[in-house]
């Protein structure tokens, strides 16, 4: 009864003062063109300025947990596919690091690398959509197409291999599904040159723009200690100087035998941890993508990648968690298993879940019309948000 | 009155710096940007005309699912890897007098498959279904232009038999088990010879949380 | 010209009046618009890498016509609450406002609307009718953020006509004339006549002159870019920004009104600018008619120049469109106070320095 009343002389108030430039709760709602899935953020506004940001999900939970639990072990993978629909390689990748390690099971070296090249090309997909989309926010609708024409290839690449554009259900437990196409190999060798001139042509139609500079640099500055201490990771962390990546840090698979660098953001446009150094730290690791799949390709060993696929996946008692750098940050699989073919629990640490709960810390102070700017910079997937 | 002296933290010459490298940057970002779309002028197109002009799909593409019914020897196995439960499998045993001839490998059916029904609306598409089959006869093809008005037509169903045939393999089946059970029943008549041993009780430990029982295994405590 | 032969064609000073000034609406503006959406779509996809319209006639040039056809049918939406007379009247104001300028421009040198001596002074203050109509649209709304985007979109457009004004004022200095149609025929002959290399006199300012003249002219275009509201200025037309613009909750006919008038402005300001700054409808090579001495060619292809003019500055307006991103409100009131107009006053000031010495 007290709510209702509340609840009531807000409204009052609000349709009786209209546009008096008080404290006014605005919603950008779950259908809009920029929050890059279905958002609801309420924003409290002074003004033009903002001064609390309330983002709220669940518009697109899917029950990926529960499922899991009624699933068999290779059943779950077209699941976990479909939580980061973007970067669908990582998810898989992840799940698959997770339950060999509760099995205690070797995959054969073409098959770690094979899965490394996917991963990689899979991260160039990814980044290119984000850096598409933000420019589309933004208002330069020109790059958002160049990064879908380039996109293209590296979707058919993978669907040569396995058949999908973006669901693939391609890595499996202790293997992969097929093996690489006859003709794999010699077109992603012709991938690589084509797609390091068009890096340079993004940066130069939208990175190095003074209009958009203007509209990213000292625009939701994230200091480290922030950063931190809400558990962000990914491009997120790294645009704010911290050089940090699985990868490099807590290897897995045979990222140690690959040579390559870890972009952090240095402040070049603006304050350090910036959406500028953000946007950058992202095209730069593309670059850095290109170079791991050279190497990769350059070094890949014959063999068999299904020998080690287990006939039935029953691990034994036990609990594992395992995390891989996906393109938004670290995806962790924390799974429990009881000893049956279906996993008691699989918890997701899913990147943009955590990375999301920043809005706030980010927005305050800023216009209503850099939300849409700090929004593309943090890089958020609904479906992985929501699972 | 504010104190404009103090306000001021950078020279006049740093400014006037600051405000003509705007203008210059701006200006020659722009041009740098307008000649990389100018060029983009007389590249052709990347696009295609569908639907008059269709793409080429690789061959491992995965689109609609197709059942071979002659290869099939309803052994299940397409229906329980199924992670949406799409494929419904109905299988009527034959009498041991029917041949139903051998897969296009070497196999001997043995199942009447009096019901296949894939729900092409559930179908999430992962393949899973098509590296259990033993005879390899479900397989995904190319198609990709199978939208219906009414979403109960795209639930397919694969049997070559009729429904009366149906009908007739199942009552053969039942008056078989009868003949069979009565065989049976006349057999047991006979007092048994042997007593039959005592079963062996096993206490199996109270599993740790709660299961989906899908299986019966005893499980082992591991420390 | 025009006027006298249709007097003498029809012996009616009012029905020849009218015909006379209908003949610039619907013989050059109405089918360049048409031709300008295709165009804006085909020059878009292009520089895209893809295709743009294909299906609707040759290439898809009869795109606009379906497009028109399709808006023509829909069903006139009014808000409940609205205002109702001003919901109407603003689109036509937006409309008159953007058409009415073409009355003052020049097309060739046998056709002038009306040959008023205010020439330029009429076209700045006959595009201020478009303020209020966005006024207007944006009040009778009813709506929140329709208002917020009027308002910015209004701010906009005011603050973006004093450099304008300024550039213009430099213009008028060196030739003395507000009239459009002698500011033409004063750069007559070649194209080093034309006021961008420093007007027709030949000495040692017009060499001073270049340098400022080029200045001016990138002010001007600049500040007419923002006042036809395109990228980058394009914020209330913007769907990706919080706020939507003034024409949300127009549809059908009257939504096709701000979109033509849109179009319309755009080539009204490209001709002013090429009448200001390149020679108008003159040709900067020389007429073909006067090699063949052939008199009545003449206006016709002063007619053709100016068009080409026009539509080389509104396709560089296109070319602008999809290459830049979006400026915020805020920098782009700070482009127009803090860069545009003290150096459209500097320069303003040198130049009126150099003609009085």
């Amino acid at each position: 009864m007290a709510q209702d009343s509340a609840l009531n002389t807000q409204d009052l108030r609000l349709k009786t003062q209209g546009l008096r430039t008080e404290e006014m709760i605005l919603n950008m709602g779950p259908q809009h063109p920029s929050t890059h899935g279905v958002l609801r953020l309420e924003l409290q506004l002074e003004g033009e300025i903002i001064t609390k940001v309330i983002p709220h999900i669940g518009y697109l939970h899917r029950c990926f947990e529960k499922h899991a639990e009624a699933m068999t072990y290779p059943q779950v993978i077209p699941y976990t596919d479909r939580m980061d629909y973007l970067a669908s390689m990582g998810n898989e990748f992840g799940y698959v690091i997770a339950v060999e390690k509760l099995l205690g099971i070797e995959v054969p070296q073409r098959v770690e690398f094979i899965r490394v090249i996917m991963a990689e090309l899979q991260r160039i997909a990814s980044h290119l959509v984000a850096l598409g989309t933000y420019g589309a926010d933004i208002g330069a609708f020109t790059p958002f197409l160049f990064a879908f024409r380039d996109r293209e290839k590296i979707l058919n690449l993978f669907e040569i291999t396995c058949g999908a554009r973006l669901l693939y259900n391609y890595i499996w437990v202790g293997g992969l599904s097929h093996d690489l196409h006859p003709n794999f190999v010699k077109l992603a060798k012709e991938f690589i040159p084509y797609f390091r001139p068009k890096i340079k042509e993004f940066n130069e139609l939208l990175s190095f723009n003074k209009i958009f500079i203007d509209r990213t640099a000292d625009i939701g500055i994230l200091p480290l200690e922030t950063a931190v201490n809400f558990g962000i990771s990914g491009p997120m962390l790294r645009g704010s100087g911290f050089k940090w990546d699985i990868r490099k840090n807590d290897p897995y698979s045979v990222y140690p035998k690959f040579d390559f660098d870890i972009p952090v953001g240095k402040g070049e446009m603006g304050t350090v941890g910036d959406s500028w150094d953000r946007y950058y730290v992202r095209v730069l690791e593309m670059e850095e993508s290109l170079k791991i799949i050279e190497q990769a390709l350059e070094q890949l060993p014959e063999g068999d990648v299904t020998s080690a696929i287990p006939k039935r996946i029953k691990p034994p008692i036990g609990q594992v968690y395992a995390r891989i750098e996906n393109p938004r940050g670290e995806l962790g699989y924390f799974i429990i298993s009881n000893g049956t073919l279906n996993p008691f629990r699989v918890k997701v640490r899913a990147p943009s879940f955590v990375n999301l709960g920043i809005m706030d810390e980010l927005c305050r102070g800023h216009m209503v019309a850099d939300i849409v700017a700090i929004l593309g910079s943090v890089d958020i997937v609904l479906g992985e948000v929501d699972r | 009155m504010t104190d404009f002296r103090n306000l001021q933290y950078l020279t006049l010459t740093e400014t006037m710096r600051e405000y003509l490298s705007n203008i210059w940057k701006a200006f020659s970002t722009i041009l740098i940007g307008m000649k990389v779309t100018f060029k983009h002028l007389f590249v052709p197109a990347v696009t295609i005309q569908y639907p008059d002009i269709k793409l080429d799909l690789p061959e491992r593409e995965r689109n609609r699912l197709y059942v071979n019914m002659d290869d099939c020897i309803g052994c299940d196995q397409c229906a329980r890897a199924c992670p949406v439960d799409c494929i419904t499998i109905e299988t009527v045993k034959a009498l041991p007098t029917e041949d139903l001839g051998k897969t296009s490998n070497g196999k001997k059916k043995a199942l009447w498959v009096t019901q296949f029904d894939i729900d092409l609306a559930k179908c999430c598409y992962c393949q899973l279904c098509v590296f259990p089959c033993p005879t390899e006869c479900i397989y995904m093809t190319n198609v990709y232009e199978f939208s219906e008005y009414q979403r109960e037509n795209l639930l397919y169903s694969y049997i070559t038999l009729t429904p009366e045939e149906i009908i007739e393999k199942k009552n053969n089946l039942a008056k078989f088990e009868a003949e069979k059970a009565a065989k049976k029943a006349a057999a047991e008549v006979k007092p048994p010879e042997k007593k039959m041993a005592e079963p062996v009780v096993k206490t199996s430990p109270l599993p740790n949380p709660p299961v989906n029982n899908k299986t019966n295994d005893t499980q082992k405590e591991k420390q | 010209m025009i006027y006298d032969y249709l007097y003498k064609l029809t012996g009616s000073e009012i029905l020849s009046m009218l015909i006379q000034s209908a003949i610039p609406l619907f013989l050059l503006v109405l089918p360049f618009v048409l031709v300008a959406v295709w165009l804006e779509r085909k020059v878009s996809a292009h520089m895209q890498d893809r295709l743009g319209p294909m299906r609707v006639g040759w290439h898809g040039w009869l795109q606009t016509v379906a497009d028109l056809v399709k808006l023509i049918q829909k069903e006139d939406i009014v808000a409940k609450e609205t205002d109702k007379v001003l919901f109407n009247i603003a689109p036509v104001l937006v409309f008159a406002g953007s058409y009415a300028a073409f009355a003052a421009i020049p097309l060739t040198s046998a056709f002038l609307g009306s040959n008023i001596d205010l020439g330029i002074f009429f076209i700045v203050a006959v595009s201020g009718l478009v303020v209020t109509g966005i006024l207007m649209a944006g009040w009778a709304s009813n709506n929140k953020y329709s208002l917020l985007g009027a308002m910015r979109s209004a701010a906009q457009i005011i603050s973006y006509e004093i450099p304008t004004m300024l550039v213009i004022l430099i213009v008028v200095m060196i030739t003395g004339t507000l009239n459009l149609r002698t500011l033409s025929e004063m750069q007559t002959g070649y194209f080093w006549n034309w006021m961008i290399f420093g007007g027709p006199q030949f000495g040692i300012d017009k060499f001073i002159l270049i340098p400022l003249m080029i200045i001016g002219f990138l002010i001007i275009y600049i500040s007419t870019l923002a006042e036809v509201n395109r990228t980058p200025f394009d914020i209330p037309e913007a769907e990706s920004e919080l706020v939507s613009g003034y024409h949300t909750e127009y549809s059908g006919m009257k939504f096709s009104m701000f979109f033509l008038a849109e179009y319309a402005n755009m080539f009204a300001v490209s001709a002013i600018v090429s009448a200001l700054f390149l020679g108008g409808y003159q040709s900067p090579f020389g007429y073909l008619g006067n090699l063949l001495h052939l008199p009545w060619l003449i206006p016709i292809e002063q007619f053709g120049w100016f068009v080409g003019k026009g539509v080389f500055f509104v396709l560089v307006q296109m070319w602008l469109r999809w290459t830049l991103p979006r400026l915020r409100v805020d920098q782009l009131m700070a482009v127009c106070w803090k860069y545009l107009i003290p150096i459209a006053f500097a320069d303003l000031l040198i130049v009126g320095l150099i003609t009085v010495i």
